[in-house]
């Protein structure tokens, strides 16, 4: 355990800024949503003053939305709703997108030859306008919107598990371990899994990203996250027009947003500039 | 030569096998409304009669298929069909906004296709220099943060602060061009800061890719100078990679176009979509989304072939 | 070359020095750090002297010749010492002034020409670059040098083959047209850098004799980077042995060869003198490998035409032949990979299923493989451990303690201390271990055969033969069967106790080695045979001199 502390101590020390800025705006809005209701001063839909105080007010620091509900309060909340469905559509996404790829790519033939013709036309459509198109469809719910995320985002996984598990399937020691008689879920365990986890870990983040601003998107577009469930994107929303007043509140959840993609853009860069040892 | 025309004439294929999944798919979309979009338009209210008569009016009653095959016709002959919230033909509805769309996105093409490769090709040429790195930086920032928030610090700055350029972008017909341009500055930019960063980045992944291969040292070790090594020895095989990078860029940018719209309040396309969607308006959804695939597939298309066309080893083959 | 052998290179005065080098220092980058790799290099090099630069990877070799145009790759740069090229020191005066020189009076050819020449370009546009642009010649003058140079490089149509485009043009053919390339500019030094490294023995040749031809002809310097001893005895006059960026030995190519000084060049110049002791011919028990009438496909294009082998019990047979010759696809066949069109495998005179999936689990066990590049025949994510202890358990059962004692008695074997070892990755492995390591995975299986594809051309030399040693050994005290799969001679040479050629996918000649090392020979295998550089600095002379006088009996 000390080792282990140690460890990250060394790998941390090594970290560019722009890596460690990343990491402590990440585990901030995680905490922030761990604990939104203890952290949070008033209630996620609680109407606590006057409809749309601007930034920087005495008492609502980040002002009040259009019926007098805490920002602040709304964009910690917002931290745990808004971040925990792109968080748990990117978790879908992957294990759809990485199951099937690594399926692909070890069974072939058919198998990849059936599910790669399917991902070639899913992903020919444009996402946004196939989301568009399904949550027509089916209605505007949380539930259809992580489905159809998930599936749609899961095409691109799918592509990279699928190129990386190639790139390691010709090695020669994995056709030592087909030579051996290991069967397949023993090779893609021992001989594939552990060479392709940092690049799939890598992408993992950057889905998220992709997922957390396409939820964002159609939150903002009215047809994600619907009211009254704080979420950045529909806050931004919501209050756009105290803009045109000179006031700043849309911009606040707006940054959050970008705050959090960045920091993950951030990290990931790092991350694979580190494990791929490549100077570039 | 016959060789790479067959290849050509394969990605056609593709391209065009593509086109007409989505359009089934697009068409499907309608038959797996829950319920039936009859009901969903007269209201649970109507008679049996009145149903019927509606739905041998739209020909609801004769096989999925036929309807199909009718539906791709007529669009093929420019009847777009019939919005049942605005009761008026579609084609007046989405004419002028895909006018405007298309207007707005080329706009903002040329402001972002020049300044990103120029930007990316420096990027690449001074590698890992304080140039370079803060351009990457300030890229993927921009690549981060949603088009809203771009659109609205731009709105609040230019627009409410300044007071330069209108808050909402209303164009009209009659309007004149430099007008025109100034009303759509801001959506430009703001369409602009996105994608200029997606290219710029991989302007500069294909450049440095390009500067590692063996003939590229083989040219500097033949005293070749710096300019001549990129524009006589790396340009020629940049053009595939980078009429790539252009092309899928203006892909996305069309489809990007749609939230920079709703912002904006601008009559295009997207906000057409955007707003039928919410009225659940299905002809029109239909159409607007078999525009925006068609134009993105046929724009990743054109990227395809323009690599198969501009690979020497496919042009002049053994 | 003669002329500069007999006067020139012994009794040179300082006037005649093109290139000095004085305490060459270069630095490479790795891991944010600048580690020294060339450790203060003294180098001298007469006008119209070829210098064999020689040494294995690591040695520094590329990245000396490489500075001598004053050029430092990408991650590397030249930290210390001087370079005076013709009263210039390439190491202090400015990028320009360099560029002004390279390509006009110094000149560089590149280990691979596929990958050195510009795609995009015509190879004439290519060639007349240098010239043109340094304001040397106009471009109709320039094309006609280098049309006359393809013709000197014995370039077939030198007319019209410059209007290819380079992956037009064979790989033999484009190393001609990139020598051409270099001398267009008529420049004063040449930097051969592995220039048929890449190529197959009877390309080789052919690139070496145009080379060595035009060198001789336009009294050019050269500095020739190889790591192939008997290369570099035909071309250069003088040697400089370089082993880990120092200079360990130089001195004329007779002297290095004949009487080298250090045990580091002595070891180099044998490396090729390793042989088996003969075995008597032994019919009586069923092979333990027959091949019958094997015919194979990739798609609709045959690679294996009626191919037919047997290996007898604890013997070594080796397949040779050249790039495209099926000697790969014949061990894809027999493994399984690759199931035949016609014909079968039999293992001990029993057929085998001709798919390794539908094989037992013993017959896989009985035939192992050892790859020729031990780098991917290794997953880096597994310890050393894991690598020999997975066929333990698998095939054998052995868990725990007795899997432990038995990896450890495989790492003995293989001459790698267990308790240095038995934790490694295969990243932490030079190539030499992995390739003990791969020798021990297949070991573990308790085998009957092993196929041994290349499994030393990916080394050094010296490594190469201190792995065929310990197969020998392995041979001798476990009685196993070898098929040996290779392009070099000398490797046939020294393991082999039957010897099978191929061509095009066809068998052309077979026999014990003796059999087929003793002239006279099949056609195709005395073209083989005599392509083989020997440590003699007559060889190639001679050897044209040779076909010379063959092909004007056979009046062509």
């Amino acid at each position: 355990m000390h080792a282990l502390l140690d460890n990250t101590w060394k790998v941390l020390r090594t970290a560019p800024p722009t890596a460690l800025f990343g990491l402590l705006v990440i585990i901030t809005i995680l905490l922030a949503g761990l604990f939104a209701p203890w952290l949070a001063p008033y209630g996620e839909t609680q109407v606590v003053g006057p409809p749309s105080l601007p930034v920087g007010d005495d008492e609502f620091f980040f002002g009040t939305d259009e019926i007098g509900r805490d920002m602040f309060s709304r964009i910690i909340y917002g931290a745990r709703n808004t971040v925990g469905i792109a968080f748990l559509t990117t978790a879908l996404a992957f294990s759809l997108g990485a199951v099937l790829g690594l399926l692909a790519a070890v069974k072939g033939r058919w198998v990849d030859q059936v599910l790669g013709r399917l991902v070639d036309i899913l992903m020919a459509i444009p996402p946004l306008i196939f989301a568009l198109l399904i949550l027509t469809i089916t209605g505007t719910s949380i539930m259809n919107m992580v489905l159809v995320i998930a599936v749609l985002d899961s095409t691109r996984v799918f592509r990279i598990t699928r190129a990386s598990a190639m790139n390691i399937g010709v090695m020669e020691f994995v056709e030592a371990a087909r030579l051996r008689g290991e069967g397949l879920w023993w090779i893609i365990r021992h001989e594939i899994l552990p060479n392709i986890t940092a690049p799939l870990a890598a992408e993992f983040g950057l889905r998220f990203c992709f997922v957390f601003l396409f939820i964002s998107a159609l939150s903002f577009l009215g047809l994600g996250i619907q009211p009254p469930t704080a979420d950045w994107g529909s806050m931004v929303r919501q209050s756009s027009n105290l803009l045109a007043f000179g006031q700043l509140n849309p911009l606040v959840p707006a940054l959050c947003i970008a705050l959090l993609t960045v920091s993950v853009n951030f990290v990931v860069d790092w991350f694979l500039y580190r494990t791929s040892g490549l100077k570039d | 030569m016959i060789h790479i025309l067959k290849m050509v004439a394969q990605r056609l294929a593709l391209g065009v096998f593509i086109l007409f999944v989505v359009s089934v798919i697009i068409f499907m979309a309608v038959e797996l409304l829950p319920g039936d979009f009859v009901d969903a338009i007269l209201g649970q209210a109507a008679t049996e009669a009145t149903v019927e008569a509606f739905r041998y009016q739209l020909g609801l009653d004769r096989p999925a298929y036929i309807r199909y095959f009718e539906w791709l016709g007529d669009i093929f002959q420019g009847d777009l069909g019939y919005s049942f919230r605005a009761q008026r033909p579609i084609d007046d509805l989405v004419l002028l906004r895909l006018y405007n769309t298309l207007f707005l996105a080329a706009y903002a093409a040329a402001i972002a296709v020049p300044i990103a490769l120029l930007f990316g090709v420096l990027a690449a040429m001074y590698r890992n220099s304080f140039f370079d790195r803060t351009v990457n930086v300030v890229a993927l920032i921009a690549i981060s943060s949603p088009e809203f928030l771009a659109a609205y610090i731009l709105i609040f700055v230019f627009a409410v602060q300044l007071g330069w350029f209108p808050t909402l972008a209303q164009v009209s017909i009659d309007m004149e061009f430099g007008e025109r341009l100034r009303v759509l500055l801001l959506p430009a930019v703001t369409l602009t800061l996105v994608t200029m960063a997606h290219m710029m980045r991989m302007t500069r992944a294909s450049i440095i890719n390009l500067l590692s291969h063996p003939y590229i040292e083989m040219a500097r070790l033949k005293g070749m100078s710096n300019r001549r090594i990129i524009v006589r020895h790396a340009l020629p095989n940049a053009i595939a990679p980078i009429v790539n990078v252009v092309a899928i860029n203006l892909a996305y940018m069309i489809v990007g176009v749609v939230v920079v719209e709703v912002v904006f309040v601008y009559p295009g396309l997207g906000q057409l979509l955007v707003d039928s969607v919410s009225n659940r308006d299905m002809p029109v959804v239909q159409i607007a989304c078999l525009i925006f695939a068609v134009t993105y597939i046929s724009l990743n298309l054109l990227a395809d072939i323009c690599s198969v066309l501009s690979n020497p080893r496919l042009l002049h083959p053994r | 070359m003669t002329a500069a052998t007999d006067g020139h290179a012994s009794e040179a005065s300082e006037g005649d020095v093109l290139l000095r080098m004085r305490g060459l220092r270069i630095e490479g980058r790795a891991d944010e750090e600048w580690l020294e790799i060339v450790h203060g290099i003294d180098l001298e090099l007469h006008r119209g002297e070829v210098l064999g630069l020689i040494g294995e990877s690591g040695a520094g070799k590329s990245t000396i010749g490489l500075a001598a145009l004053g050029y430092a790759r990408d991650g590397c740069r030249i930290s210390g010492g001087e370079i005076w090229f013709d009263g210039v020191d390439l190491a202090r005066i400015s990028e320009g002034k360099r560029r002004a020189l390279r390509g006009r009076r110094i000149a560089y050819v590149a280990q691979s020409a596929a990958a050195a020449f510009n795609p995009a370009h015509r190879l004439i546009d290519q060639c007349v670059e240098a010239p043109v642009r340094h304001g040397l010649l106009d471009r109709e003058q320039a094309e006609r040098e280098a049309i006359d140079l393809f013709r000197k490089l014995q370039l077939p149509n030198p007319e019209t083959i410059g209007q290819r485009f380079p992956h037009q043009v064979s790989g033999g053919q484009l190393q001609r047209v990139m020598v051409a390339m270099a001398m267009a500019g008529r420049p004063d030094l040449i930097v051969f850098d592995e220039p048929t490294t890449a190529l197959d023995v009877t390309t080789q040749i052919e690139v070496m004799a145009a080379v060595k031809k035009v060198v001789e002809a336009h009294g050019t310097a050269a500095i020739y980077v190889t790591h192939d001893l008997a290369v570099v005895a035909q071309m250069a006059d003088r040697i400089i042995v370089l082993r880990n960026g120092h200079v360990v030995e130089q001195g004329d190519t007779r002297g290095i060869l004949e009487n080298p000084q250090e045990d580091y060049t002595r070891a180099l110049v044998r490396v090729r003198e390793l042989r088996k002791e003969r075995m008597e011919a032994d019919d009586t028990d069923v092979p333990v490998l027959e091949v019958a009438n094997v015919t194979a496909a990739y798609g609709k294009d045959p690679v294996l035409v009626d191919v037919s082998m047997t290996v007898p019990k604890q013997r070594t047979v080796a397949v040779v032949g050249e790039s495209g010759s099926g000697k790969s696809t014949t061990a894809r066949v027999i493994t399984g990979l690759l199931p035949p069109q016609k014909g079968s495998i039999r293992f001990h005179g029993n057929t085998l299923p001709s798919a390794y999936f539908k094989r037992t689990k013993d017959q896989l066990r009985q035939i192992q493989m050892i790859y020729q590049s031990p780098d991917t025949a290794l997953n880096p994510k597994h310890s050393v451990r894991d690598v020999i202890g997975r066929p333990l358990t698998f095939y054998l059962g052995l868990r725990g303690r007795k899997r432990e004692e038995r990896v450890r008695e495989l790492l003995s074997l293989i001459e790698l201390d267990p308790d240095q070892f038995i934790d490694r990755r295969a990243t932490e492995l030079s190539g030499g271990q992995k390739q003990r390591v791969c020798i021990a995975r297949a070991l573990a299986a308790d085998p009957q055969l092993v196929i041994c594809d290349e499994v030393t051309s990916a080394l050094d030399q010296l490594v190469g033969e201190e792995i065929l040693r310990l197969l020998l050994r392995l041979q001798k005290e476990f009685g196993l069967s070898y098929l040996f799969i290779t392009h070099d001679l000398a490797t046939v040479r020294a393991i082999a106790d039957h010897v099978v050629v191929m061509q095009h996918g066809e068998v052309v000649d077979s026999g014990t080695r003796d059999e087929i090392f003793t002239p006279p020979h099949h056609e195709y295998t005395e073209l083989l045979l005599s392509s083989v550089p020997e440590m003699d600095p007559d060889w190639l002379d001679r050897l044209l001199a040779e076909r010379g006088e063959e092909f004007r009996d056979r009046g062509i």
